[in-house]
Parts: C-alpha cells; sequence; structure tokens
C-alpha cells in the first residue's frame, strides 16, 4: 500500500515544518561516495543556493530529491513524505517536485507549446483546452511570447531553457529544483534565464538551486550550502556567507571565483 | 546562340553569382532520372543483349523448338512477350518483401523495446531471440519457417491453408524483426540520457515515456537503416523461388524453359530481371543516403 505524499503515517505537513528535509544522505556509485552524509533544510518559499567545486556531488544531491537517484541511507522528507522508501509512490513526488535541467532536455520533436502542455495533459490529465491557455500564459511569463510554435531546435540556448522553466511550472509544483541550468548557455543569454528564476522565487515558489553564479546566489538566495567532496562544508545566509566564511577551503573556493 | 546563352546557371547570367549564398539544394527530391542515366541504362541492356549474341550457338540444337523451326525469337522479342507475366512475378516479389517487413517490423519493435525492459528475464530472452535470428543466414531461416510451419491448421472445425508465399513471408520477416529489434535499440541508446530525466522529472509513467517521448525520436534516427534493410529484403525475396513460390526468379526461370531453354535466353530473361530489382531498390538507396545526410545520423 502506498502511502499518498503529505500524509505519512498519520503526521500531515504544516507550512511551518521544512518543506524539505534532508538527513545525514549518503550515496555511493561504485566504490566512489559522492555524498558522504549530507543534511539541509528547506523552509517553503525559500531559495536555497548549493555552491561548490566540480565533482562536490551538488548535481547528485538535488537529484536525489525527486528520486531521479536513489539514496544509499540517511533520509529525505518532502512535505513529511519519504523519499527513501520502496513504496514510495515517485509520479506523485515528482508531480510536487518541478527540475530544470543544464542541457533543457526540451522534447526535440515538441513545439515549445506542446513541451509546455504535453505533461499536465499526459500525467494529469486535465482538460486540453485550460492546458493550453496555462501553457501560453506561462510562455509569456517567461518572455516566449510568439516562440509557441517554435521547436526546440529553432531556439537559442537561453530561449530553451525558459521553455523547460515554463514546461515545469505547467505541472503546478511546489518546489523547483535547478541543477546548474546557466552552466551550458552563452554568457548573455544566462541573464535572461537568471531573470526569469528570480522572479520566481521572489513570487514565493521554494527553490533550490545548483548554480556557479555567485552574483545570483547573493542577490537572490535566503541561505546558502557550500559542499566540498561530498559534505556540507558551511552554510550560511548569502551577506555572512560571502564577507565571513569560516572555513579555509570556502574561502579558498571564493577566492577562486570571485 | 552559344551554350552560355542558353545556360541559364552560367556565371556570364549571373555575375554577381559570386556574392550570393550558395543555393541550398532541396533536401528530399526523389532521384530524378537524366541524361546520364539514360545511357547508363541503355549501356547495360547493350552489355546484356551483346552477352546473348555472344552465348548463342552457331548452329540451333538438335532438339529444336516449334518457336526455332519457324523463325527465332530474338531476346529482345521474348521479353517483350513475357514481360507481362514476368512484371506479375515481380509485384509478387514486392508484396511478399511489403508484407515481411511490415510483420518484421511491429514484432521488432516489440523485441527491442524487450531488450530495454526492466524485468531480466524478459531483457535477456529479448536479446537472445534478436541475436539468434539476426546471426543466422536468412536461406536458412526461410527453410525453416517453410518446414516449420504446417501447410494448414485447424481451429474450431475450419480449416485454414497457408500457402508457400505466406510461409515465406514468415521467413523473411523473422531476420526483419531481429534487425528492427536491434536497430531499436541502438536508436534507444543513442538518445541523451536527459530526455529519461527530463520525461522522469515530469511524472511520466515509464510506458508513456517510450511511447510518447523516446519511440517517436526513434523513428527519424531508424529510417535510413530500415530502409536499407527494406532494400535488403526486397533483393532477397528470390530466395523464395528455392522453395517453390512463384515469384519472379521462378517464373523467369519458367519462361527460359517454355523458350525452349535456349542457352543465348539466359543473359536477356535474368538481366530483365536483374533490371527490375535495380529499377526498384536504387531509388531507395539514394533516398536513403540522402535522408542519412539530411539527419546526419550514421549507420
Amino acid at each position: 500500500m502506498k502511502q499518498p505524499i503529505g500524509t505519512p503515517a498519520g503526521v500531515l505537513w504544516t507550512p511551518e515544518q521544512p518543506i524539505i528535509s534532508v538527513v545525514d544522505v549518503r550515496k555511493s556509485f561504485g566504490a566512489f561516495e559522492v555524498l558522504k552524509g549530507v543534511s539541509l533544510d528547506v523552509k517553503k518559499g525559500e531559495a536555497i543556493c548549493i555552491i561548490g567545486p566540480s565533482g562536490s556531488g551538488k548535481s547528485t544531491l538535488i537529484r536525489c530529491i525527486n528520486a531521479l537517484v536513489e539514496i544509499d541511507s540517511g533520509s529525505i522528507l518532502v512535505e513529511n513524505q519519504e523519499v527513501n522508501d520502496e513504496r514510495l509512490d515517485k509520479l506523485k513526488l515528482r508531480r510536487k517536485v518541478g527540475m530544470v535541467f543544464q542541457q533543457y532536455n526540451l522534447f526535440p520533436h515538441k513545439t515549445a507549446l506542446q513541451n509546455v502542455m504535453m505533461a499536465p495533459i499526459n500525467v494529469l490529465k486535465q482538460d486540453k483546452k485550460e492546458v493550453e491557455e496555462r501553457a501560453r500564459k506561462l510562455l509569456a511569463k517567461v518572455r516566449l511570447t510568439g516562440k509557441e510554435n517554435n521547436y526546440p531546435g529553432e531556439l537559442s540556448g537561453g530561449q530553451q531553457q525558459r521553455v523547460a522553466i515554463a514546461r515545469s511550472l505547467a505541472m503546478r509544483p511546489d518546489i523547483m529544483l535547478f541543477d546548474e541550468v546557466t552552466a551550458a548557455l552563452d554568457p548573455e543569454t544566462v541573464k535572461e534565464v537568471l531573470v526569469t528564476i528570480r522572479e520566481l522565487a521572489e513570487e514565493g515558489m521554494t527553490c533550490l538551486l545548483v548554480t556557479h553564479e555567485m552574483k545570483f546566489a547573493r542577490d537572490v538566495a535566503d541561505h546558502i550550502y557550500f559542499t566540498d567532496k561530498g559534505v556540507i562544508v558551511e552554510h550560511a545566509p548569502p551577506a555572512e556567507f560571502f564577507e565571513n566564511a569560516k572555513d579555509e577551503r570556502t574561502k579558498t573556493f571564493l577566492g577562486q571565483i570571485l | 546562340m552559344s551554350d552560355a546563352m542558353l545556360d541559364r546557371e552560367h556565371p556570364a547570367h549571373r555575375p554577381f553569382a559570386v556574392l550570393l549564398p550558395p543555393r541550398e539544394r532541396r533536401p528530399l527530391e526523389l532521384p530524378r532520372l537524366n541524361t546520364r542515366h539514360v545511357v547508363f541504362f541503355v549501356a547495360v541492356a547493350l552489355v546484356v543483349a551483346g552477352s546473348a549474341v555472344a552465348q548463342a550457338p552457331d548452329a540451333p540444337p538438335a532438339a529444336a523448338t516449334e518457336a526455332l523451326i519457324a523463325a527465332p525469337a530474338t531476346p529482345l522479342s521474348v521479353i517483350i512477350k513475357w514481360a507481362p507475366f514476368l512484371l506479375k512475378g515481380f509485384i509478387f516479389n514486392i508484396v511478399i518483401s511489403i508484407a515481411a517487413m511490415a510483420l518484421g517490423t511491429f514484432f521488432g519493435v516489440l523485441l527491442g523495446l524487450g531488450q530495454i525492459s526492466l524485468k531480466g528475464w524478459i531483457r535477456k530472452s529479448s536479446w537472445f531471440v534478436t541475436q539468434f535470428f539476426r546471426n543466422a543466414p536468412w536461406l536458412v531461416l526461410l527453410f525453416f519457417a517453410m518446414f516449420m510451419i504446417p501447410f494448414q491448421f485447424t481451429v474450431f472445425g475450419v480449416t485454414i491453408p497457408l500457402p508457400d508465399w505466406f510461409k515465406a513471408i514468415i521467413g523473411f520477416a523473422l531476420p526483419v524483426m531481429a534487425n528492427v529489434s536491434e536497430l531499436l535499440r541502438g536508436a534507444i541508446r543513442s538518445l541523451p540520457s536527459g530526455q529519461w530525466d527530463a520525461a522522469e522529472s515530469l511524472a511520466f509513467p515509464r510506458g508513456k515515456t517510450i511511447r510518447q517521448i523516446i519511440l517517436p525520436q526513434c523513428v527519424k534516427r531508424m529510417l535510413p537503416p530500415w530502409m536499407n534493410l527494406y532494400s535488403l529484403i526486397t533483393m532477397a525475396t528470390v530466395l523464395a523461388s528455392i522453395v517453390g513460390v512463384g515469384e519472379m526468379l521462378t517464373l523467369t526461370a519458367q519462361v527460359h524453359a517454355a523458350e525452349g531453354g535456349r542457352a543465348e535466353l539466359f543473359a536477356p530473361l535474368y538481366g530483365f530481371a536483374g533490371l527490375c530489382f535495380f529499377a526498384y531498390c536504387w531509388p531507395i538507396s539514394k533516398l536513403t543516403q540522402r535522408l542519412e545526410r539530411r539527419y546526419n545520423v550514421k549507420t
């Protein structure tokens, strides 16, 4: 018997509790331990940035939250639903957690509009007319009016990434995960994507971002986590993090990147 | 009037042509027959006819047929006389090839999906079936189908006969199935894993991911090698003559016998059969090349 998300063992999630609670998560790929006991909490409406050197397990960590990657041990609660549970209804979890990827991953055989409409119609079985209306509004929101009928191959990287954001939002998720979404973009298109994410965060969407954009993290994040070699080295609000980093590794990293 | 005046493409007519972007060729048109092709066909025909003359014995054989006693028919008149009959046989080849391709593709897709199943036993058995039929000679598979399938079967008192051509279709569908299965597996593996990630993160169940996101993208990748396979199967359908199906090669042999088995008719008759296959398969192969270039997919 699968438990519906939000009502595990009779414990209802309330907005005062963390919407995501990660406790001592470990994950290995073969002999290589990517996550060595990671813990973090995200409150509803917060924007959290995870930064750190390549290969420090940032992407793996957020891919664990929507169960794209199964963890070896520890606990991840999303709205009080345990993700590390073989009885987990993954599809139900993923309806609540949207995700945007570094490589956009749009469906190349569908137009921008179809990309946005596909999941609500086919997965959520929502009414086609209503979904189309919402999809057009979402594309307008990410400033892509007029590009509805273009195929991904006809759009720039920044435009594709904004379609991907709209596609995720069309599922009306409670949480959005962003996995280095600007890393594959040209410098001049990075901004248009960051503006979109910033608006989302300001509207109160719970956002968890893996990013290398320090300025963006500083401006938008409510809290910053710094990871290195599979552990969270330190975490703090952005002002404190960038001004008074305590750990040597953080200082070295910031010294290299700023 | 000089050639340059007639030729609109000549630089004299487009003095600034170097400044224009190179004109793109229309990407998908069927190969057009031009003078070069006609010359080529005529040359082939001449070689065929010439070899017929060369093979002709100086004197007619002693056991002469009626036709020979009157006035020996020229190879060309024999072909013209029998062409409708032979072409009917050729249509049969095409029907067998299309039916085998349809049947083989249907089961090949199922088998290919079996190869990426999450259930280990389905994946392993699909892999084994694919490899077995892919690495067996087509003639062996044809014999296999011919002699394993009964000539008729009875369900609820109704006897359904299974003619040889039907069994031949199954015989050819077996290697098509195995090859399509492998093509599909390759196409699926060549898709970026991000497509699966994106579909999964949008809560698509696996079946829907495959049907709505993975398979439609595989069609484009599979089309050129699939057409190649079709060409090969079409040419292989003459193997059915070995097991007695009345297709073109069988009919050609019959015509040859009916014309007295004259040696000088060998080359023209079989040359005609060869030309028919060439005329059918060559445009397919040209189209395949164009698709390959267009999709930039290596086979």
